[in-house]
């Protein structure tokens, strides 16, 4: 088959997607930084490949995985790639980089996560799923974000360039703090505390009454994600939406993560997300949180 | 290394637990690395329905103490959907394939047995018998007596090895095994997962509650499974595993494929060494999908 008669939805797969190596990788820690109420993990990944951004990975602790609160945790746990620094020698290359992901301490596994120090060990699969795909001709990116949601939205800023709008919601000042991630972010919190009183839906709101010849992309709590998709919807603005979901293997395997879809049946957020065409949702389903 | 199951000749003793491994999934996230480096000796598909299913609603996972607790409803395209798409991606494996089908009525297993023995890409049908009967609503494989009944009703339509997938809900394992046995099974296989359940957390936990699960034992509670309860898997059930395996190896002739909560090629070896001639990897794949291969190659060099 010639590159002509490639269909259209494959290529636009192939560009999203990065394949993963097989099999888990032992990455060593290089850094954990604080921001905030939240964690930059940093791990050197010498031979993984860069991510496209929206993909995630599935992490675990080296050592001490399990034996925590309640036995946990047992299973790996999904993180969006936050940022990948190309390693200087390999430039040229899409092999070998640092990985980041940002961590907030909530439950076993992300407590366990928020413990690791330099040069300890962390097991990373990845780059799994489908990431973000670029703006139609024309439109303009806004990036909406919420909570621990906006890792995906950085390496999605890295790769559109500084100037892109940036609208990020969070509960407190603390947590605000994590805006830092990325450039020029437009901040709202539940409290007041940090930028607007208020919800980043309001802030989408003012943007696409401003100016709505724009592609959304979206990634934070379900209640969030479903705001941005009904706003798009009812303005006809296309969105891109990176949905969470409790997952086991991150890879297709389990079953596990999937969603309902509009036209029945289910997809499952690892394979066929995490980043989705929000008109591929009646909604976004409340139930998403995974065990984290 | 290699082992003769059933007539056939595998490269080493590891291979899937059904439903564990999507070998199309795993192909979209890994390319040909998957089949280059494929880590199990046979492959097992998902189990395999006459009609369609989409699966139990969500959420259809629970983190239990060091193991998992899943709801999945056996999703699947159907017979007709099987053969269709799922069979030619599956048969560029190089390794031999084993259909699982589940059926509530013998006639049911039969026609699916049948459709399964005209296919040469499938070497072997294992049959899952965690399905209640229409009629009693008991498990099919819970039961010694309807279990034996089931197997012979369904021998006749099968040339090719017939695994019998046996489930640890029930008052005696082995006399399971023993009836699949007569019935005509070349092979069992152990354990399925336990039946198990989870609660949604309580107002103070962060996590949003689902409604509560519409019909069965847990109808009123505010079960955290789409599914209401579900089976558990992962290293919570090895202990289990080990006991049920070890009685069955006792007690049947046949060749026994033992599985849960294998995570390295020690725990693989613990199963072989009461009896079983192949072991199965389920959860560990999730946490590493090469698992597989890591654990044949430590028994090899063990």
């Amino acid at each position: 088959m010639s590159a002509s008669e490639v269909p259209v939805s494959a290529a636009r797969d192939r560009a999203e997607r990065v394949l993963a190596p097989f099999g888990r990788r032992l990455l060593t820690v290089t850094a954990v930084d604080e921001l905030g109420a939240y964690r930059v993990l940093r791990a050197a990944d010498p031979d993984g490949p860069m991510p496209a951004a929206g993909q995630f990975a599935m992490l675990a602790a080296a050592e001490r995985w399990g034996g925590g609160e309640d036995e946990r945790p047992y299973l790996s746990r999904a993180f969006s790639f936050a940022r990948w620094l190309a390693d200087r020698r390999s430039r040229r290359s899409p092999i070998g980089g640092e990985a980041h992901f940002l961590l907030e301490d909530v439950g076993p596994g992300t407590h366990r996560l928020c413990e690791l120090r330099t040069g300890d060990g962390l097991w990373v699969l990845g780059p799994l799923g489908a990431g973000f795909t670029a703006p139609e001709h024309g439109r303009r990116a806004l990036l909406v974000g919420g909570g621990v949601g906006i890792a995906p939205l950085a390496i999605w800023q890295d790769v559109l360039g500084a100037q892109t709008t940036v609208l990020l919601g969070f509960r407190d000042g603390p947590h605000a703090e994590g805006a830092a991630l990325l450039s020029d972010a437009r901040v709202a919190t539940d409290d007041g505390s940090a930028g607007r009183r208020g919800l980043v839906t309001d802030l989408l709101g003012e943007e696409l009454d401003r100016d709505s010849h724009a592609t959304v992309y979206a990634c934070g709590p379900p209640a969030m994600l479903e705001a941005v998709r009904a706003l798009c919807a009812e303005r006809a603005v296309p969105a891109q939406l990176a949905l969470e979901s409790g997952m086991a293997c991150g890879f297709g395997a389990c079953f596990g993560c999937v969603v309902p879809k509009r036209d029945g049946g289910y997809l499952r957020v690892c394979v066929d997300g995490p980043v989705v065409d929000a008109t591929q949702l009646d909604r976004v389903e409340a139930h998403l949180g995974s065990p984290t | 290394m290699s082992v003769s199951f059933c007539g056939l000749e595998l490269a080493h003793p590891v291979i899937n637990g059904s439903g564990t491994f999507d070998v199309p999934a795993a192909r979209r996230a890994f390319g040909q690395a998957l089949d280059h480096a494929f880590p199990f000796a046979a492959f097992v598909s998902k189990t395999i329905t006459l009609s369609p299913r989409a699966g139990n609603p969500p959420p259809r996972l629970w983190e239990a103490p060091a193991g998992l607790i899943n709801s999945i409803g056996l999703p699947n395209r159907g017979l007709e959907g099987y053969l269709e798409h799922d069979l030619p991606e599956l048969s560029k494996l190089n390794v031999p394939l084993i259909t699982n089908v589940m059926g509530s009525t013998a006639e049911e297993i039969a026609e699916l047995a049948q459709a399964c023995d005209e296919r040469g890409e499938i070497a072997a049908v294992e049959l899952n018998v965690s399905c209640p009967n229409v009629k009693t609503g008991l498990d099919i494989g819970s039961d010694p007596a309807q279990l034996e009944r089931v197997v012979a009703a369904v021998r006749p339509a099968l040339r090719k090895p017939l695994i019998v997938k046996l489930t640890p809900n029930c008052a005696d394992v082995a006399a399971c095994a023993q009836a699949a046995q007569d019935g005509g099974a070349d092979a069992v296989s152990l354990i399925n997962t336990l039946r198990a359940m989870a609660l949604t957390p309580g107002a103070r936990g962060r996590r949003p509650s689902p409604p509560a699960a519409p019909s069965g034992p847990v109808a009123g509670l505010r079960a955290w499974l789409g599914g209401g309860s579900g089976g558990l898997s992962g290293a919570a059930v090895r202990a289990v595993a080990l006991a049920q395996v070890a009685a069955v190896a006792g007690r049947v002739a046949i060749p026994v494929v033992g599985m849960g909560g294998i995570q390295s090629a020690d725990h693989a070896r613990q199963l072989l060494d009461v009896g079983a001639t192949l072991v199965a990897v389920g959860t560990e794949s999730f946490r590493d999908p090469a698992a597989g291969e890591r654990i044949a190659r430590g028994l090899r060099d063990s």
